[in-house]
Parts: structure tokens; sequence; C-alpha cells
């Protein structure tokens, strides 16, 4: 940019201007830069696991509803109830039918999902929450089987397939359509406002301190917390459980467990049980989990976790107690296993 | 507000009914009566005789003790679970456009992904000449850009649909942030691989435990897109996808996916799950729009605002906010003390930047009666920002995403502001 020298006629230049940079899009070049490397087809097939409404993506394979209803209670229920009813706030995921158009929308897969392909696609890349991509395609057709049975849009002899996929369409897909704000808004909210009297009266018609669902500050306590220094808040007591760096260690461990399973105060049973309390208790104890049978049995017959057998469970869940349910491969080392126990007897508060 | 701090001027009639200092009106000057001599002036502060730490004592920097209420917070009934879920920037304690990088609001679906970047790829396979890998060194050898954009979630405001909900601009506007990215476009990545003449979208795919997915438009990706690997100077956040993230300016958050791995194209959208079942807008006669992906025109006052009550009593007051649209600049932005009845022009601070936040502010005398602020955003389209009454008699009530309505605060006699709606 040409530079305005310090006289008198600089002033003629309004202060708002704005010096801006000659500014050039990043070139292309022709014939490319000849970065990255070609993809082989294996790596392709392993990431591309994208399907469309026409099918296209689907692999070959087969599930039925009494199938799927097995897996949907193992891997599902915890979250979405046995019939996709929801516990708590995760997503219902079943029924709804009608109300769309009422005060309160219930928006499942059989009342506002537009293609079945979209349930597929999303069980298999997604789900179950915290063991993404663990179920084989076979099981994903019979869960999708069984969520349309739940939404009572097959019959329970229903078996879902590569081939007659494309054949199940879903109630609600005529009822999306694309995006009409340029047409039906962008003309009425592109006028010149009102600048002065502009209403007679105005009135507060709602307070959002009636409903009270603000989450409550901690703005209050700021002051105290900062003339408290951080620093002045020593441990005097002398741990007496496991070694405070070995449980460090584990802590970073147990993010490859926090997926599934939540530790210390107010810990709840997600996909797997919460641990707190679990080293020294027997196996399978929690009353409101639902245990594989393979662990039941270990717990009826008297096993106890302890560092012996969670570290022998650790190494090789499937291994060692044959039959259970736990989608996890194992931890490689002597040294995180240890860690992990040390962190799980640390931080494991019986509830 | 301070006993001890009055104000004052000849020109006007004296507001606050407090004491005035003797000369004032004779000068015309503002005067502030003090009787004791302050001892934060005339006493030693251990900073003034003491030393602090040396340099290598806060290798990375972090903001002020005095500081440590300015987090991101989130609501916990909203969500089942924190690993999928929201918190919100706040911008009641933020100035300028540029929202620092440990205060953009977060919103994952699995959890934040914790890649190494050395074994991070990314893909770019279907509709191509040539599918390719690139490792991260590789995107750090292509033509680079620096560009500021916000990105809003299409849920801000989301839970206001039905009326005034949250206490605080944080929780009501928060699903926000402005930064500087350093990228790679994506049109050169695309380029190399070689899009096919078929070609019209593309699904960009994250590498986390939720492989989020998007369909974008292959004319958008061309356009704007980028490959980011920086904001605001330093690599991306983790919880903002490090070590890429998906760029799609003025468009909905979800579209700008994180830990970015893979980018397929096709010549149709995928109807994924997060452009179906989520994202999709349900009007009131129980039809939906979809691919609603441009951000309207929005703006909300962010001081005074129920999180930052004026506490200094009557007198020259700020009152300042934010403004952005996914169309463009924002040339202009009214506000409102009386709740709509009148309004003034606000005067803009800052770069004025396509596609990202703007800052406006709006000096006055305030005389202690209540207030209703509102503030109205004009973006280079000349579209002017709604009122949620105008949005609702379109959309009803149940839309969830894209609620750019005007937003009310009632600020009472002592300076106290709640969220209200007014008619």
């Amino acid at each position: 940019m040409k530079k305005i020298a310090f006289a008198a006629g600089a002033l003629l230049v309004t202060t708002s201007i704005v010096a801006i940079a000659q500014e050039a899009p990043a070139p292309s070049r022709e014939g490319g830069y000849g970065l990255g490397r070609t993809a082989l087809p294996e790596e392709i097939a392993a990431w591309d696991i994208d399907v469309r409404p026409d099918g296209v993506g689907l692999p070959v394979g087969s599930g039925d509803v009494w199938t799927g209803e097995e897996l949907f209670v193992d891997y599902c229920s915890v979250c979405h109830g046995d019939f996709g009813e929801a516990v708590g706030r995760w997503p219902v995921l079943a029924g709804g039918f009608g109300t769309l158009d009422g005060e309160d929308p219930v928006k499942t897969i059989g009342s506002y999902w537009p293609y079945l392909s979209t349930v597929w696609d999303y069980v298999h890349r997604a789900m179950p929450y915290g063991a993404a991509q663990s179920l084989t395609d076979d099981e994903v057709y019979a869960i999708t089987a069984y969520l349309l049975y739940v939404n009572n849009l097959v019959e329970d002899d229903f078996e879902l397939s590569n081939e007659n996929f494309s054949e199940v369409v879903m109630p609600n897909e005529q009822a999306f359509f694309m995006d009409d704000r340029d047409a039906v808004e962008l003309p009425l909210f592109s006028q010149d406002p009102c600048m002065t009297d502009c209403a007679e009266t105005v009135e507060i018609t709602m307070r959002a301190a009636v409903l009270d669902v603000t989450p409550d500050t901690e703005e209050d306590n700021a002051v105290e917390e900062v003339s408290a220094p951080a620093e002045a808040a020593p441990q005097e007591t002398a741990p007496a459980g496991p070694d405070p760096a070995l449980v460090a260690q584990g802590e970073q461990v147990f993010r490859a467990c926090a997926a599934c399973h939540q530790i210390g105060e107010g810990a709840v049973n997600r996909v797997g049980p919460h641990l707190n309390g679990v080293f020294g208790q027997p196996v399978a104890a929690h009353e409101d989990f639902r245990y594989s049978p393979a662990l039941r049995g270990a717990g009826d017959s008297g096993m106890i976790w302890d560092e012996e057998t969670l570290a022998g469970y650790l190494a090789d869940p499937r291994g060692f107690i044959r039959g259970n349910r736990m989608a996890f491969q194992g931890l490689r080392s002597e040294e995180e296993i240890a860690a992990v126990i040390a962190y799980i007897q640390a931080t494991g508060v019986s509830n | 507000m301070s006993d001890d701090t009055n104000f004052s001027s000849s020109r006007r009639k004296f507001l606050g009914g407090a004491a005035v200092a003797t000369g004032a009106l004779a000068t015309g000057k503002l005067v502030h009566a003090q009787a004791m001599p302050d001892p934060l002036i005339t006493e030693m502060q251990p900073w003034q005789q003491y030393l602090g730490d040396g340099v290598d004592a806060r290798p990375y920097g972090m903001p002020s003790q005095y500081e440590a209420h300015v987090v991101r917070r989130n609501v916990p009934w909203l969500t089942a679970d924190s690993v999928s879920s929201v918190n919100f920037t706040p911008l009641h304690e933020l100035d300028g456009i540029i929202t620092p990088n440990g205060l953009c609001f977060e919103r994952h679906h699995a959890g934040i992904a914790e890649i190494d970047p050395g074994m991070h790829r990314l893909m770019i396979n279907g509709l191509v000449d040539n599918p390719l890998v690139f490792t991260m060194e590789d995107l750090m050898r292509f033509p680079r850009e620096n560009r500021t954009y916000f990105l809003e979630c299409a849920a801000n405001t989301g839970m206001e649909w039905r009326g005034a909900q949250l206490n605080g601009c944080q929780f009501t506007h928060g699903m926000i942030h402005n930064v500087v990215y350093t990228g790679v476009p994506l049109r050169l990545l695309l380029e190399e691989a070689g899009v096919r003449t078929n070609a019209a979208w593309i699904l960009p795919e994250g590498a986390d435990a939720s492989a989020m997915t998007r369909s974008i438009p292959l004319e958008k990706a061309l356009d704007d897109c980028l490959v980011a690997t920086h904001m605001n100077g330093e690599r991306l956040r983790p919880e903002q996808g490090y070590p890429i993230r998906l760029v799609v300016p003025g468009w909905e958050g979800n579209m700008w996916v994180k830990w970015l791995r893979r980018i397929e194209v096709g010549d149709q959208p995928w109807h994924h799950r997060e452009e179906t079942s989520k994202y999709t807008d349900l009007l009131e006669h129980g039809e939906a729009r979809r691919f609603t992906w441009v951000m309207d025109a929005k703006s909300v006052i962010t001081n005074p605002s129920p999180q930052a009550p004026i506490t200094h009593g009557p007198g020259p007051t700020v009152i300042t906010g934010v403004a952005w649209s996914g169309r463009g600049t924002i040339p202009r932005v009214d506000v409102t003390l009386d709740g709509g009845a009148n309004w003034h022009q606000a005067r803009m601070s800052g770069p004025s930047l396509d596609k990202s936040m703007h800052r406006f502010y709006y000096e006055f005398n305030w005389d202690g009666s209540p207030l209703l602020l509102q503030s109205r955003a004009h973006d280079s389209t000349g579209y002017v920002q709604p009122t949620k009454e105008q949005l609702r008699e379109i959309r009803g009530e149940n839309s969830i995403y894209h609620n750019n309505g005007i937003q009310t605060w009632f600020v009472d006699e002592n300076g106290q502001a709640e969220n209200v709606e007014v008619g």
C-alpha cells in the first residue's frame, strides 16, 4: 500500500480508513502439488463405511428382530431402554407417532427419521456408545430390524438384509423439504426497521427468573476462591492406599475404560457398570446392572475382585472369564494393569 | 454503587440524586469527592516491594488468578452425559472480537479425541481420479490462508424458543466463538485428488468415536472451506479438533467436523444422522426444513446482562455486545433502552471481516431507571435481525435450531439484569 506522508493533506483521509493488505488466495498449481500418496483399496475399505438412502455402501448381511432384541438388551438398553423408550435424557428411539405438529414433538426413528439407511449407518459407525464399531454387520442388521419392530413398522418375524433393505420406506420421509429461508424469510427480514416511536407500550411478557433453570453461578464465591491461594491446600493426611504416583498413572490408563465405566463420586452405570467399591467386592455385585451370565456365574462361584483377579481379567477379558460381554481387548503391559488397579482401588469410593 | 463516586455535568440536570461537590458546576467538569486518602495509594503493596516469578515460572501463560471465574460452563440438565454435551463461551467476560482458545465453547458427541498428529491421516476418496492419503506434514506443504470466522452451533439460543429460559448470555448465546484460522483451502486438496465431473457433494468424517459426518455441497467445499491446523496462531486445541478440523465459514457449527480424517466425494447427499434426526428444523405443521446451513444475522448485548449487572450506579454507562452473520459483515447494529420503542445506532469498533464476529458499543448516561435492552443486527445483504415473535410466526416453537431472534434484558434500578421477553 502507498505510504501516506505526515502532512496536512493526510488529515483529509478519514480516520476510519482500513489498511487492507493485498490478499491473494492460496494458489492452485496445474497438475497439483504432488503431495500425499495414493490411498490403497484396503485403506479405503477400512474407513469408507458410510451408507446412503439408495443402499450404496451397505455390506452383504442380514439379521432378524429376535436376534436384534437380544443384542439391543445387551448393548443399547442401558441408555435407550428395552423397547427404545429411553432412560433419563438419552434419546427415545421408538414411538412418537402423531406428535410432530403438537406441543411436545417426540422425534424418534419411527416418527421422524426419513431414511432407514441413517439408522444402519449411525448404529454401525457410532454405537454402542463407548464401544463404537464393535458390532458385526449382521448384528447391525439385527439391531436395525429390532428398531423397526419396536416402531411397529415390521412384524416380529422380519429379517432385514442388504437385499430387502431398500423396500423399507420410513413413514416421515416426505415431511422434509429444502431450506426455504431465502424465499420465505429474507424478503420479510430485509426491510428498513422503525427507529423511533415504534411501540406505544412495551410490557414484559415472560421472565427467566420465574422458571429458575439457570445453573447456580459460582461467581458469588469467586472472590473468596481468589483470596484463598490455590497452593494453600496441601493434603495433610498421609495417603493410606496405593502409591499416589501409580494412581496418577492409572488415571491416564483409565481413559480407555472411561468410555463405558464411571468411577468416583456420582458414578452411575453406563454401557458398563460403575466401578465404585468394586475392589474387594464379589464379581457382578451391583444389583442394578445387567451382567452377562458368565460374569454372574463367576460371582456366584465366589470370585472376588482383588489384585490377582483384576490383573487376570484386564490382561485378557475374554479369556479370563469366557463368555462375558466386555468389549475390550485388554491391557498390554503389566505396568498399566497395576496402575489402573491402583486407580480403581483409590478412586472407587463406596456408593 | 460506591457512595463517594458522584457524576455531574453542566449541561444536564443532575440525575443521581447525590450531593454535588463544590466547584463542579463552575468548572463544568466531572468531580469525584474523596474524603480519606486511598490506602492503595498511600500504603506500600507487596507487589511493589517483593520480587515476582521469573520468566520460566509460567512456560505456557495463563490468565491472572483474579480471572479464575472466567470459564466455560455447561447446563447439566440439557444432556444425559457430559461426554456427548455442550458448554458455553463466557461472552459477558470478553471484549473485542477474538475468543481466547481456552474459552471457545465445546460440543462433543463422543468426548475429546486425543490424537498424536504423527498417527493421524487425512484421506480423500470417492469420486476422485486419485484417492489420496495425507500426513499432517504433507498438509503443511500446501499453501495456506489466514481467515477470521465465527463458529456458531445451530442450537445456540435453542432453549429460548418457547420463551425466556436461561439467565445469562453465556447460556443463551454462548455456543459461539470467533478465532483466526490458519488452514489449507479444501479446494487445493480436492484439486490434488482430481474431482470427477459428476461430483456434487462431499462427506467430511471425524476420527473420534462418533465418526461425525455431514454432507456438504461441493460448491461450498471449493469456495471457502479450509482444513485448519491453527487457531489464533497456535495449534488447534484438542477439544477443537486437534490436529485438524474443517472450517465451513458462515454455516452451522456441526458441519465443521473436528479431528477430520476423511473426505469422501459423491454425487448425492448421505442424509446421515446429524442432517436428518438432528439439525433439521421442525416447523409448526409437523414438516421440517433440511439443509439449513447458513447462520442468520444475530446479535446480543453481553454487558450488561444477567451474569454482568451494572454495579456502578447511575451515570456514564457502556453497553456492549457482539453481532455476526453467515451471509457477510455487520455494518450496523441498533440498540434500544426501552424494549424496542426507540432505537439508537451503536458504534462499531474493531475489524469488520466477512463471516466474523463484530463488536459494538453504545455509551449513554444512565439515570438509574429500569431498562429493557435489545440489540438488532443489520448484515451486509440488508437482512435485519428479526424479533423472536417474527420468527415464531413463521417457524412455530419446535424447531430447536437457528433461533436468531432479538434478545431482551430487563435491567432494574439496582442494575441487576434478567432474561425477559416483551410484547
